[in-house]
Parts: C-alpha cells; structure tokens; sequence
C-alpha cells in the first residue's frame, strides 16, 4: 500500500498515457468499421471476402504486429502510434463482423416501410439501419474496448508508456505492489469505459427498455427458478 | 387518377405475378383490391408507388407515366400504410407522423405541430406523442400508421392489408374510422385486402382478382353481389353460403332473417332507413350487431331474390346479403 501512495503520481500519469493509447484505437476501428460493415452488408458479393479478410486480421500476434509498424511508419519503438494503429487494426477485425451483422439484423419489414414512406438509401442508412443496428453495434464496441485497454498493456515490452509497465518493472524488481496496481488498474479502466460505453447507448437510444434493468431481473427470476 | 395500362409483372425466378392487368382507379374514392394470396394485389399497389416496377406496360397517376418519374419524390407524395403499421420503432409517436414532411424539408416544430393535430384527426390522445410504438396498443398503432400516411397531404393513399393483424372488434371501429376519415378528406385510396366483408364496406369501387392478377370483376359492391360476373366471384363472395345468403323466417317479432348457418341476421323491415341521422342512430344504439335489415325492392309473392340491405350502408345502400330464393317460412 505504501508504494501505491509514494507513486500516486506515477499512477496518474500511467492511467493518462494508457487512456492516450487505448481510446484513439476504440473510436477510429468504429469510424472505419462502419462503412466497411455497410459496404459487405450492401454488397453481397464481397460481404464473405470481406468480413473474413477483416476477421484474419485478428490473427496477428500482437508482438509481432507491435515491433513491425513501427518500422514500417517510421516511428520509434517506444512510440504509442505504433501500438495504436496496431490496436485499430485489431478492433477493426472484430467491429466489421458486429457492424454488417447489425445492420443486416434490421427487421425487414422496418427497411421496407421505411422505403415505400419515401426515405433514399442515404437517408435511411442514418436515419434507420444505423440507429436500429444501434444495440449491436453497442455490444461490439463494448468487447472492443475491453480487449483493446487490456491488449495496451503488451506495448509495456517494448517500452511504451502505459500501466502495463507496472508489470514488467514490478517483476523485474520484485516488487508485489506495483503488478498489483497495473492489473488493478487496468481493469479498472476496462470497467470505466464500459461503464461510459453503456450510458452513452442509453443516452443516444431511449427507446430501448434499459437493459441492465431486464438483465437484473431475468438473473433474479433463472435464480428463483433454480431455487 | 391513377391508370393501369396492360402491366404485366415477372419476376426474376420467372413466375409470373401480374399479366396485362388494366384498371382505372377513379379520383376520391376507395378502390379495394380483393383477392387471396397469390392473386398480387399486393405487388399491385407497390408498383403505384414504384416499390416494384412492372415488366411491360405503365402506370399514369393523372396522366403522368411513374416510369418517368423519380421514385424517392413519388412515395413522398403517396401515403402508404401497411399491416403491422410498420412505424420505426425507435422513433416516438410523433416523430413517426411527421417522419415524411421532414424528409420533404419541412421544418421540425412545423412537422411536429401538424403531427399533433394529425392524432386528433385519427381519433387519438394528444398524450401518445411521446410514446414509442411498442407503448401502444395494435389498434392504436395502425392510427399511427394511417396518420403518418397523411401526413404529406397526399391525394393517394395506398393501404396494404391495414387492419389485417388487429383483433375484430378493432378491425371494425379502425374500418369506421376510415370511412369517416374519407368522407371528409376524399383521399384516392387504394386498399388491398383478401376479406370480402371488409372490401363490400370500404369500397367504392371493389376489383376481385383471380391468380396472376386477373380481374376476375371490377364494380360496385352492389353490381358485383346483385350479379357476380361469374361462378369464381358468386363463390368468392359467398352469395351461395353463409351471411350472405338470406333467408325469411316468421316469428312472434315479425319476419327475421336468417344466414345459412340458421343464425338470425336481422330483422325485415318495411322502409329502409337511409338518412344520415337513422344511420347514426342506428350505429349509437349498438342496433348493428343485430343488424336492421330492410329489403331493397318490394317482396311481392314471387319478388324473393331482392339484395338485402344493411341501415349502417349509409347513402349508398351498398347490400349486406342476397335473399334466397326459397325463404325458409315457418
């Protein structure tokens, strides 16, 4: 406990730069993800080329991936773009899937109506698709996010700043307290950013009932039940 | 006016939905398309607002070929209103009503303002607004779903199967209300259905359609159950079975009438009643569920096959039933 109040600090600034590396990559795979999910949702054809070039991307060890960009952007190793891009490659890989999922989950007789009312493809895309793919988009920004704070914490071999370097000095020096604080810490992020991720989904979908109210309740009543 | 011309419809697999199919679907009054399914009634009604275009032939709507015609602009002019209302499920009441004026540039609070008094046209509280579909009941959704269709002021107003998923007593304050709506808005409706009963009391003009979008009749609710044209309508339409054919039985009361299942259908009565005032009467007094009957021609010893009409017709004496030939008297 003693380390944690002599490295407050520290701890402060670690958070920071792990937000710095970690939020950039969540928000540009969405933007990105987005229209290519619509392009392999549009166009049958490419939808199966797509997603599984996409959904191959995955595949790639982070390490690897972590050293390699930057030698191909022509960054420092130690330099968080590298990792960034690198985790944007990655929430690509799993929002294309959840984005051509959600709006192909759009109930067909909605995209009709909303057709023979006279909406353009434009116009429905933003008014209707992405607004009614919106619970899925969520779940999948959601587990995005998760994996991309804690897939942060790798770049802490290579030098780049986050709480992962809590781990890797911690072991080196033998000290319990610091590794405890990186995991601490880093699942505190991940529980924040969802946290924010679902009020944010609240907020720009009110028409949904409130899911953790219904999840609550189904639990308490399978718990019942089982009793 | 919305024309017809020789539209013929295949679709991709080759099955052939409509062949040179011609009609003439007059202003300001309700056309019903009837027919059971595979009849395409409803391809029909999509390729008006150009949702499906035909193979060969047109569609004029007052002298304009919709082929030329952009089909974005055109359903922004047309009101559309189909089963299960198909309002947007993430939108509130309101902004489902004034979903098509925004799209036509219309402001916000404007759209929003007309929305509101489109709630009281169709009969609704002003309360449901702010609700989400989902928080109203079906009744009370297809309302929604019929204002939104006026929201554009269109002069056509297109109506897939509208009342097909709501439960009868329902279906049948919802048909009122059409009919009401329409006698003050005379709207160019073109209404699909496959109920019989249900296109004999909307429409002005009723096109019963065979397979592959053959007309197999097109008249008046009258014309087409006073002479069906052939065996196909006279069975579609039940003039042989069931409610539709009456016969005469005696009782303390007076003479009643009697469907085919032996159930009393109404009472026979001297004069019919067609002003405004009985018909209201009569639809207040709840008297339609025992419907007033009165019989259209004089009943003399061998006048027996007279069409039978129903006091909640209104103005038009549209006939509830045929009278058969051989009364049952007892």
């Amino acid at each position: 406990m003693n380390w944690v109040l002599e490295n407050l600090p520290l701890i402060g600034e670690r958070t920071l730069q792990h937000l710095a590396t970690a939020v950039p990559p969540v928000v540009i795979s969405f933007l990105l993800a987005v229209p290519i999910g619509w392009l392999a949702n549009r166009f049958r054809r490419v939808r199966g080329t797509v997603l599984t070039v996409c959904g191959l991307l995955y595949s790639i060890p982070s390490l690897p991936l972590f050293v390699a960009l930057p030698a191909l952007i022509g960054t420092g190793l130690t330099d968080p773009s590298g990792v960034i891009i690198a985790l944007t490659l990655y929430g690509i890989a799993l929002m294309v899937r959840v984005t051509a999922d959600g709006l192909s989950s759009v109930d067909l007789h909605v995209t009709q109506a909303a057709n023979a009312v006279g909406f353009s493809e434009w116009s429905r895309f933003w008014r209707v698709d992405l607004p009614l793919a919106g619970p899925v988009l969520l779940s999948g920004i959601r587990v995005v996010s998760v994996s991309t704070v804690s897939l942060t914490t790798v770049g802490a071999v290579l030098g780049v700043k986050s709480l992962g370097l809590f781990f890797t000095d911690g072991i080196q020096r033998n000290i319990a307290a610091e590794i405890f604080t990186g995991i601490v810490g880093t699942v505190l992020i991940a529980l924040v950013l969802d946290l924010l991720l679902v009020l944010i989904g609240r907020v720009l979908m009110p028409w949904l009932p409130s899911v953790s109210q219904h999840a609550t309740r189904t639990t308490v009543r399978s718990r019942v039940a089982a009793a | 006016m919305i024309e017809f011309r020789s539209v013929t419809k295949r679709f991709g697999d080759g099955t052939v939905a409509i062949e040179d199919f011609s009609l003439v679907v007059p202003s300001r009054r309700t056309t019903v398309l009837v027919g059971s399914s595979g009849s395409g009634k409803t391809t029909l009604l999509r390729m008006i607002n150009r949702m499906i275009d035909p193979t060969s032939g047109g569609i004029e709507i007052d002298g304009e070929d919709t082929s030329t015609l952009e089909p974005v602009k055109l359903r922004r002019r047309i009101g559309y209103v189909m089963q299960n209302s198909g309002l947007l499920p993430h939108l509130k009441v309101i902004d489902n009503i004034a979903t098509v004026p925004i799209l036509n540039g219309v402001k916000r609070a404007l759209a929003r303002e007309q929305a509101l008094e489109l709630l009281d046209t169709v009969g609704l509280d002003r309360s449901l607004a702010e609700r989400y579909p989902n928080q109203l009941s079906g009744g009370q959704q297809q309302r929604v779903g019929v204002a939104r269709g006026l929201a554009a002021d269109p002069n056509i107003l297109l109506m897939d199967e509208p009342f097909g998923a709501v439960d009868p007593i329902v279906r049948d304050e919802l048909q009122r209300e059409l009919i009401r709506l329409q006698r003050e808005l005379g709207k160019t409706v073109v209404f699909v259905t496959h109920d019989i009963d249900e296109a004999f009391l909307l429409g002005d003009q009723v096109v019963i359609l065979e397979t592959g979008g053959r007309v197999a009749q097109v008249g008046s609710p009258s014309e087409i159950m006073q002479s069906p044209a052939n065996e196909f309508v006279a069975s579609f339409i039940g003039t042989e079975r069931g409610k539709r054919a009456l016969s005469i039985r005696r009782t303390a009361r007076g003479r009643v009438l009697v469907d085919g299942a032996g159930r009393t259908a109404g009472v026979l009565v001297d004069e019919p009643a067609t002003t405004g005032h009985d018909v209201d009467s009569a639809a207040n007094s709840g008297a339609d569920s025992v419907a007033q009957v009165t019989v259209a021609q004089d009943l003399g010893a061998d006048a027996t096959t007279g069409a039978v009409l129903d006091a909640a017709a209104g103005p038009s004496n549209e006939p509830s039933g045929l009278l058969a030939a051989e009364p049952i008297v007892r």
